[in-house]
């Protein structure tokens, strides 16, 4: 008998057998019914064969691809630890990014993993779910290597121990975790423009690229690898986001205004949430690379605007937020770390007062705003901290409704006015940061009425361990909440000046370069 | 407008003043003061006179500005919500009028913080 030799699949024919073949119209329930969520949104769909996949990539591609990747970044991880490479970095104010990262972005990635799961489910046409399949693996990858590169610091500094208590209870990190919670309790398109586009596309660069390069430039090569390794990643997810949105695009003119407000809406979100990567860069980065200004104008106002000037021919319009985010430039990291500053005490990482030449350097990045309304604040507190009266708030902030960041921001047209907006909703009043954020709101109130508010949740008495009882004598409210958050208190906390990270990274590093 | 989705949305709101142990919700912003990032927000009883605001509370939440102490009450504009306010320092919270989660701002003049710089 003779033996039949089939044919290898070609490039293409692999393509279509491994994604599009795999999908099929129902006949026992009618589609609708598998696939409950891919219509109420309005967003109309007239082919889903249309959706161009511009990866063309099949499953078994990429598992060969990420397991190459991951050899890679695990060979780089153990060098570094094996080498003791913490003690490389330029200073121990630097490890600060890392608790800041691993309690405030990664469990995002782990969020964006559960999203694109959810989303991919829902969506009939295979080419977006086989794209959204592996997007998730991506985001759930992700967060394992930053937990694996990462892990390597809780073993000699503090503030590592428990990222995902602290994630969704402590105030600052309300922040990035309510973003994602709007995100991923929208719909599947709703949650494709949020995170494929808003958030990969037009910001990922403000996230990845400084943070990265700041890892590398501060010595960090465990950090540096595990972004590098992810970036390669996020060039596929930038373009899902993009397809996704020439696809809704094209299917149907309808779609144009419905696309329009969530690229709004999230673009505007999504710089609420950097803030604290800019923060990051201009005030926790001991070498920097750039500063927050520098990195918006080329990622947002450079970038961002050849990618909506591609879009104009579908009608799409620069976020209106654009306008406000480029007068905010020259703020919104001064103000961020200004809070963080003085609320301290409830901060998973230290904080301290820049030291005279970088004073200097924010003046030269920030000519037209450092010197006249910051530093003078700054200069006080270093002063006052000399004097052994370091500032510590305990009064709790009020909170904006949506983004949910301290009432810090201050009027487009007058930086010494806190910008102060309110909506009334069924009888009760509701408090916002900017317009942006005020609009979001009124366009669906009954969404963010629900929201978790740090301040008043503590007010409510849900911010307390069992063992914890406000009517004792004695209580004392603070030293509960961080109880409830998992501080160890002292130690986790307050200035960098005469912490324990401070002393043991000084004692480990003479160690490591004296007998 | 009504939120987009699969069925009924509807949910009451996290904070209506009956979750908050008998108290209210009142924001206070010092302005010209930014050295306090953002205005602070407190739970006080409604029955709460309102001078306590100005004998405790601020000195104690606001303290540590160089200027808590030069202020002059009787100087002292405030607003609400934005809008020009008196209050009657004698009266409680809510016989002033004062609703859960209102915002007051209070004006010091000749204060304008560190060095001038509104901070």
């Amino acid at each position: 008998m003779d033996m039949r030799v089939k044919k290898k699949l070609g490039i293409k024919e692999r393509y279509t057998v491994m994604t599009r073949d795999l999908g099929w119209e129902t006949t026992f329930q009618p589609m609708d019914d598998v696939f409950p969520y891919d219509k109420f949104e309005g967003i109309k769909i007239h082919d889903w064969d249309k959706w161009e996949d511009p990866f063309r990539l099949t499953m078994d591609a990429y598992w060969k691809y990420q397991a190459e990747k991951e050899r890679k970044l695990y060979a780089i991880i153990d060098a570094f630890n094996q080498n003791n490479g913490h003690l490389g970095v330029t200073d121990a104010r630097y490890i600060n990014t890392l608790k800041l990262f691993l309690t405030g972005v990664s469990p995002l990635e782990y969020m964006a993993h559960r999203g694109f799961a959810h989303t991919g489910r829902q969506m009939r046409g295979v080419g977006p779910r086989v794209a959204c399949q592996m997007q998730s693996l991506d985001e759930i990858r992700h967060i394992q290597t930053q937990i694996h590169s990462i892990s390597n610091y809780n073993k000699y500094y503090n503030g590592f121990h428990d990222f995902t208590h602290m994630h969704s209870r402590l105030w600052y990190l309300s922040v990035p975790r309510s973003f994602f919670d709007d995100a991923i309790t929208a719909g599947p398109f709703e949650y494709m423009v949020a995170i494929g586009f808003a958030f990969e596309y037009v910001l990922t660069n403000l996230l990845f690229v400084p943070f990265v390069s700041g890892a590398a430039y501060n010595g960090d090569m465990a950090a540096t690898t595990f972004g590098f390794s992810a970036q390669s990643d996020e060039a596929r997810h930038m373009t899902l986001g993009l397809e996704c949105i020439k696809f809704m695009l094209e299917q149907d003119p309808d779609n144009l205004p419905i696309v329009q407000r969530w690229i709004d809406k999230w673009t505007w979100r999504g710089i609420r949430v950097l803030m604290l990567v800019g923060t990051m860069m201009d005030y926790m980065l001991p070498k920097r690379v750039m500063s927050w200004k520098e990195a918006w104008e080329i990622y947002f106002e450079q970038n961002g605007g050849a990618l909506f000037n591609d879009l104009a021919r579908y009608g799409i319009k620069v976020p209106k937020c654009a306008e406000q985010a480029g007068i905010d430039k020259e703020h919104i990291t001064h103000q961020t770390w200004a809070a963080l500053y003085q609320y301290g005490a409830a901060t998973d990482f230290h904080t301290w007062i820049p030291n005279p030449e970088e004073l200097d350097w924010l003046s030269a990045k920030y000519p037209n705003t450092f010197d006249k309304y910051y530093r003078p604040r700054l200069e006080h507190w270093a002063e006052e901290a000399k004097k052994g009266n370091r500032f510590y708030t305990k009064t709790l902030p009020q909170l904006c409704q949506v983004c949910q960041v301290p009432m810090f921001f201050t009027e487009p047209d007058d930086p010494t006015k806190i910008s102060y907006r309110e909506s009334d909703f069924k009888e009760e009043k509701y408090h916002f940061c900017s317009d942006p954020c005020k609009e979001i709101f009124d366009h669906e109130p009954e969404k963010y009425v629900q929201a978790w508010l740090p301040t008043h949740q503590v007010f409510q008495g849900n911010c307390f361990t069992e063992e914890a009882d406000p009517a004792a004598p004695g209580f004392d409210p603070l030293a509960e909440l961080l109880k409830y958050y998992h501080f160890n208190n002292g130690r986790d906390n307050m200035d960098f000046e005469g912490s324990e990270d401070q002393k043991n990274f000084a004692a480990w590093r003479n160690e490591s370069v004296k007998n | 407008m009504a939120v987009v989705a699969i069925e009924k949305y509807e949910f009451s709101p996290a904070d209506s003043q009956e979750k908050f142990n008998g108290n209210q919700v009142l924001y206070i912003g010092w302005e010209d003061h930014l050295m306090f990032c953002a205005p602070f927000a407190f739970a006080f009883p409604p029955t709460m006179i309102f001078k306590e605001i100005l004998d405790k509370v601020i000195p104690d939440a606001f303290g540590y500005h160089p200027e808590t102490s030069k202020i002059d009450w009787s100087q002292a504009e405030w607003f609400k919500s934005g809008k020009s306010w008196k209050p009657d320092v004698n009266k409680s919270l809510v016989e002033n009028g004062l609703k859960h989660k209102d915002v007051l701002r209070f004006k010091t003049p000749g204060l304008k913080g560190i060095k001038g710089s509104c901070s």
